[in-house]
């Protein structure tokens, strides 16, 4: 370990104070040199990707772009550049610049930074846990969506804390506009509308910048690449297919070919939106509206935001016979049942045609209809995603209930698109191939708004670190949903689009939205994320409930109405002189009790005693997962030498060594989660780890004693120089 | 310490002359300083004066760790009101097991070892150090033993009955043989007090300890040196003995289809639950009352299984030996003729055999269970192939094999073919179960015994037998008496541990269950459930480290029409 920790402190430093002024000015021409290879005209029908030669781009090979001589070029270098404005990249490029490094967004049309082409929707289970660890880390996705709600709803209220989600629908223009702003209005961040086709490496397989389409260079020792649905990406409508990245957006292409000439593995996946209706032409008469929550709850933990506004309602529509035979007459006219699209798509999110033929038994299914903003008459028909051609579309809309007249503003489609299997990067979101170069979002292989925040957040903190030469963080999975997404996304083989769901973490009462900023606040401080304001608001918070805690502790009471009500709800006697505490420990009692009684403490806010609640009620339990998971994490964290030759440990089952290869997992924790090894393999692992350390040991006893008697008789010391460094 | 100063001319000597590449100055480092955390700053501030002069260094990115800082913070809310969380966690569980021989003549003295962070806590639960009894009245079971000094007393089980009386070993940490706190408990010899005592630790909180766990630890923990490693990695047999275990498990009933019930059941019920909670507005509600019914219903079975299964009589059974060979070679004759018993059919008709039959029996003071098999050969008749299949389960799992052939037709083709078979089966168990030879019905042909040594390279044993007069039985037991005592087999009979395994799981699930229910009682919500249900699921793993989440997610996708 020891000799690593040397290695990244030069690599580091050398980057970014003496390697890349350096590079730049020599490997600047040779690298516009090689840009003016031809390329192929224009082809209207797309291949498949295995041709090189498909791009349907012309490039006229001009001696401008090729002839970038030193002087005329404006200096375009920067510490970190982010290439694509969503959800992943806005997080990566804020908490770059916020970081102090000088960072350029390149987009594809800066019109459509932050846009929510899926659901205008952020939050629902595990989902915004993410969004409340983003914002606790110091990230921006919670506040926007806290800015521009359009209606906010707890689900899960009837569960535990650990799975209550908040879920907000949102004004999309409202929300993409509010962080296009931020964007614009943060220092050391430029935007500049691009499509990046490749990436320019260095000498030793590091990233030294991007180049476009028009045949700009732009260098940095930190690139992110959070692409989206737009890398090679293709949208059907039924049969018919054209190339875009979403609906009216063209694809970016090239880079796919790049990457996997760089060696990297390519895969496809595909999901999909359903129709948008104007709200103006259903009837919502008979059906049946779902409100939002009274009292609101906020994703952000900065008070700042928490500004109510007025909800709208959305309502609640089912699928009828009709609509059930009309998909069951045209089946062969959808690309699954078809059989003309093969990219696999979400099973938590199915078409309804798949819905319709997998649960045969099932006489009709759910439909929401959400509005899509204040200020336009779209309605989200959430539930109805189908690959339909669009001539079946309406005539399928209007099997629902209240909207028997409605008219269709955007058809439903769907979108393939390229990624990188992530088994490719280190949780850090770096490559393994190359060092400065960051994936996030759906390159990945994620879906969701809220994943993507939460790896654009992490890369844009760790490309801002590389670029600067320090060593990079990782979210363990025990410490966060971010962790826990990271670690499943990097080692587990996935092959359709990953949601984040709670169920995917062993730890999740740990991981609690009301905790996220105790977990991890103090992380985005060290950091450089939280600033002092927010550390004040954050600190005088833990300071509030800690103290009331202790109150609760204290303060006793010997009948009276209170030790009446507690009895009547619960169901269980109050002794005399209870403590406060010990009444919250019963069932179904909860903190306003004391508020109603006049017990509570004005002085806190509601999710204040939220969380004052929680550590008292589930105090328990709380308990016995935290040691469990300390003892867990002593075994799990052990760090794996990242240069083992699996293949030569002949005590692994083949198949392990084979997929420990492929993933390199940095600890022994990862390493059991790789799919197809076996405890039996890790205990293996374990055993020629430590031969390999006493071999080691010995080793280096043996010829340091060996080269000092040598030293001392002569002094010569080649041969020590030479031997040890194997 | 003579040598300092030299050593440090050698550093500075390089500091001064060249830029040389880093590693030799670091592994100086590394010697001069042997604390860890002093080597690592050295390490920092040497590479920064170095940084600074020299010219890049060609890096290879795989080998550059980047990704060095790990983050996983305590919560500061839960730090803050308990102060520093105890450390007793440990890198490993306890575990517990037999570590005398056993299934020999019973000795004076049988030591059931402990070995874990745990170890003295959990001996502090069923061990009463027998004298200054009005000293520790209160009886809290908070055991506080000195190192190295023995220590009297009684072992009780769950119900306070007295087990056994013992002498108390503590080693506490590192002054032990794993380098953990080790508590020896010395019984009495006899095999039922061992594994009753063995049971009550587990009862405690132990774990079985897998074959060659405590000689793992002792190496894992920095305590056998190298020339022990190789040997160590020979006896981590954990992927045959799991292997083995999933096999026997599979026809041998005792718990284990309760156990791969139970555990179905779980999983379902979780699939239930967590289907609601990460996609509530579009599922059913959930009956309550029918998954509570269901959680009742299976803590009842585990229950009743712990309580009726004959746990004394299971302990009694000792070594397996299976009888395998081609029809007809006379294997259900030999076992008659040794258990003295009609207990198999026998008839001139290949195939008689079907199904494996036990017959018991007492090989120098051991119990042996005799299974007899039905031949094995290439058939087409169904019950008759699943007779066969069952026989090479029967052999992978068994203590000893007992190949059976006919001195009257002597060595074949088929012969040859069943013994590749078995040993390819081994093979890929990595088992190395002994082999003995049986040429059967040397009362109808002249003895030619050079023939058969050409053979009897696969075999740790050749012996001639008539299974109609009894000749040759003695040799047989002889010959296994030998082969055993040769190979020393680990805790007991292979059977025996699959039992006790199935056993523990059982004791596990029933713990979550009894919480479980508790969660129910005080009315907590539904996720909670899912802590314990999991709990109980992951006990019942044939093979402990599945991944529970992924199982019940695709259940999830299959089963109910989810996603918007």
């Amino acid at each position: 370990m020891a000799t690593h920790n040397l290695n990244i402190n030069i690599s580091g430093r050398l980057t970014r104070h003496f390697f890349t002024p350096l590079l730049f000015i020599w490997a600047a021409p040779t690298r516009a040199g090689t840009r003016t290879r031809t390329r192929v005209l224009p082809i209207r029908c797309y291949l498949r990707r295995a041709s090189n030669f498909s791009r349907r781009f012309s490039v006229v090979p001009s001696a401008a772009s090729a002839s970038g001589s030193p002087e005329w070029n404006i200096d375009e270098r920067f510490d970190v550049i982010v290439v694509g404005g969503g959800h992943a990249g806005c997080e990566a490029a804020l908490a770059s610049a916020r970081l102090g490094a000088k960072t350029l967004l390149l987009t594809l049309n800066i019109d459509k930074i932050a846009w929510q082409p899926c659901n205008p929707a952020v939050g629902g289970p595990a989902k915004s846990q993410l969004v409340h660890e983003v914002d606790a880390l110091g990230g921006e996705i919670g506040k926007v969506a806290d800015m521009c709600y359009l209606q906010k709803r707890v689900l899960n209220t009837s569960r535990g804390p650990a799975v209550w989600a908040l879920r907000a629908q949102t004004d999309k223009r409202e929300y993409a506009m509010r962080m296009k702003n931020i964007v614009e209005s943060t220092a050391n961040l430029c935007i500049r509308e691009a499509m990046v086709t490749d990436i320019l490496l260095g000498k030793n397989d590091n990233v030294e910048g991007v180049c476009t389409f028009f045949g700009m260079n732009f260098y940095a020792p930190s690139v992110v690449l959070t692409t989206g649905t737009f890398m090679s990406g293709k949208i059907w409508v039924g049969r018919t297919s054209m190339p875009a990245g979403r609906a009216g957006e063209s694809a970016s292409h090239g880079l796919t070919e790049n990457l996997q000439r760089l060696g990297f593995e390519t895969d496809r996946l595909k999901t999909g939106t359903p129709s948008r209706v104007d709200l103006r032409t259903v009837d919502f008469s008979g059906l049946e509206p779902q409100h939002g929550d009274e009292e609101v709850s906020w994703f952000s933990f900065d008070p700042d935001f928490h500004i109510e506004r007025e909800q709208m309602c959305c309502y609640l529509t089912r699928t009828t016979k009709r609509t059930h035979q009309l998909i069951k007459d045209n089946l062969h006219e959808t690309p699954t049942y078809g059989g003309w699209v093969e990219a696999k798509g979400p099973r938590y999110c199915p078409a309804i045609e798949d819905k319709i033929v997998r649960f045969q038994d099932k006489e009709s299914h759910q439909i929401f209809l959400e509005p899509e903003g204040r200020n336009v008459p779209e309605l989200y028909v959430q539930g109805f995603s189908t690959g339909l051609p669009e001539r079946l579309q309406l005539p399928l809309l209007r099997t629902l209930p209240g909207l028997e007249n409605c008219s269709m503003l955007r058809p439903a489609y769907a979108v393939e698109y390229d990624y990188l299997p992530a088994h490719q990067c280190y949780r850090s979101l770096m490559t393994k191939k190359v060092e400065g170069l960051f994936f996030s979002g759906q390159i990945n292989g994620t879906t969701g708004y809220e994943e993507a925040a939460a790896q654009g957040i992490i890369s844009g903190i760790n490309a801002a670190r590389h670029s600067d030469g320090k060593s990079l963080i990782v979210l363990e999975r025990e410490s966060s949903y971010v962790g826990t997404l990271i670690d499943d996304l990097v080692t587990k083989d996935l092959r359709e689009p990953y949601r984040m769901l709670t169920s995917r973490s062993e730890h999740r009462l740990l991981l609690r939205s009301d905790n996220a900023d105790s977990r991890l606040t103090p992380l985005g401080r060290e950091l450089g994320l939280i600033d002092d304001r927010r550390w004040k608001v954050y600190q005088d918070k833990l300071a509030r409930v800690s103290e009331e805690k202790r109150r609760l502790k204290t303060v006793r009471i010997s009948g009276g109405d209170l030790a009446a009500d507690v009895t009547r709800l619960s169901g269980q006697p109050v002794k005399d002189s209870s403590t406060l505490e010990s009444l919250l420990k019963k069932p179904h009692i909860q903190y306003e009790i004391l508020d109603k009684h006049g017990f509570g403490n004005g002085l806190l806010s509601r999710a204040e005693k939220q969380c004052v609640e929680i550590d008292i009620k589930y105090e328990g339990f709380i308990v016995r997962q935290q040691s469990q998971l300390q003892q867990m994490v002593h075994q799990q964290h052990r760090p794996l030498p990242p240069d083992l030759d699996y293949y030569a440990m002949t005590t692994l089952s083949l198949e392990s060594r084979e997929k420990l290869s492929k993933v390199r997992p940095q600890t022994i924790g990862q390493a059991s989660r790789v799919g197809g090894v076996s405890p039996a393999d890790i205990t293996a692992l374990l055993i020629i780890l430590e031969a390999n350390r006493r071999k080691a040991q010995e080793q280096m006893r043996h010829q340091v004693l060996a080269s000092v008697r040598a030293d001392s008789n002569q002094q010569s010391e080649g041969p020590l120089t030479e031997t040890i460094s194997s | 310490m003579a040598l300092l100063p030299s050593l440090r001319s050698v550093i500075t000597h390089q500091l001064h002359h060249r830029p040389p590449p880093p590693p030799p100055l670091l592994s100086i480092a590394s010697f001069l300083f042997h604390k860890p955390k002093l080597r690592r700053t050295t390490c920092k501030n040497l590479s920064f004066s170095f940084s600074s002069s020299s010219k890049p260094i060609t890096l290879n990115p795989l080998a550059t760790p980047k990704d060095n800082t790990l983050v996983f913070k305590k919560d500061e809310r839960l730090v803050a009101d308990n102060g520093e969380s105890e450390e007793k966690a440990g890198t490993f569980s306890t575990i517990a097991a037999i570590v005398t021989s056993i299934g020999g003549p019973p000795g004076a003295v049988g030591i059931v070892r402990l070995s874990g962070p745990m170890a003295v806590d959990i001996v502090g639960r069923v061990f009463k150090p027998v004298k200054k009894k009005k000293k520790k009245s209160s009886g809290s079971g908070s055991w506080r033993p000195t190192s190295h000094v023995v220590e009297y007393g009684v072992v009780l089980d769950r119900h306070g009955n007295v087990v056994d009386e013992v002498l108390a070993v503590p080693m506490l940490a590192p002054r032990s043989y794993t380098r953990e706190d080790v508590v020896e408990l010395q019984c009495h010899g006899s095999e039922v007090c061992l594994r009753r005592v063995l049971r009550a630790c587990l009862e405690a909180g132990a774990t079985f300890a897998q074959p060659g766990e405590f000689t793992l630890r002792a190496f894992l923990n920095g305590r056998l040196d190298l020339s022990q490693a190789e040997n160590v990695e020979k006896l981590i047999s954990a992927k045959s003995v799991a292997a083995a275990d999933a096999a026997l498990a599979g026809i041998q009933g005792g718990f284990s289809s309760l156990v791969t019930s139970v555990r179905a059941k779980c999983i379902e019920l979780l699939t239930e639950i967590e289907a609601r909670l990460d996609f509530d507005d579009e599922m059913p509600p959930l009956n309550l009352n029918l998954v509570m019914d269901k959680i009742h219903a299976m803590s009842q079975d585990v229950e009743n299984a712990l309580e009726t299964a004959n746990y004394d009589k299971l302990l009694q059974s000792g070594l397996q030996i299976a009888i395998v060979g081609r029809p007809n070679v006379g294997k259900s004759s030999l076992l008659n003729a040794w258990s003295k018993s009609e207990r198999a059919i026998v008839t001139e008709i290949a195939g008689t055999t079907r199904d494996v039959i036990e017959a018991s029996v007492t090989v120098c003071g051991v119990p042996v269970t005799l299974l007899d098999t039905a031949g094995i050969r290439k058939t087409d008749d169904i019950v008759e192939k699943i007779g066969v299949e069952r026989s090479e389960a029967v052999a992978l799992g068994a203590d000893v094999i007992i190949m059976t052939v006919s001195a009257v037709d002597g060595w074949t083709s088929e012969d040859s073919e069943l013994l590749n078979r078995i040993q390819s089966n081994k093979k890929s168990t990595e088992s190395s179960t002994p082999m003995i030879l049986v040429i059967n019905k040397i009362d109808c042909a002249p003895s030619a015994s050079n023939e058969w040594n050409k053979v009897g390279n696969s075999f740790n044993e050749h012996v001639f037998t008539c299974a109609v007069t009894g000749q040759g039985i003695q040799d047989l037991e002889t010959a296994i008496m030998e082969i055993v005592g040769l190979h020393q087999i680990p805790a007991g009979g292979r059977r025996w541990a699959v039992n006790q395994r199935q056993c523990e799981q059982l004791m596990r699930t029933k713990e979550a269950l009894v919480r479980l229910k508790s969660s129910i009682e005080e009315e907590l919500p539904l996720d909670f459930w899912t802590i314990d249900l999991r709990d109980a699921a992951l006990a019942l793993g044939q093979i402990s480290g599945e991944d529970i989440s992924e199982e019940v997610l695709s259940n999830i996708f299959g089963k109910f029409c989810i996603g918007k």
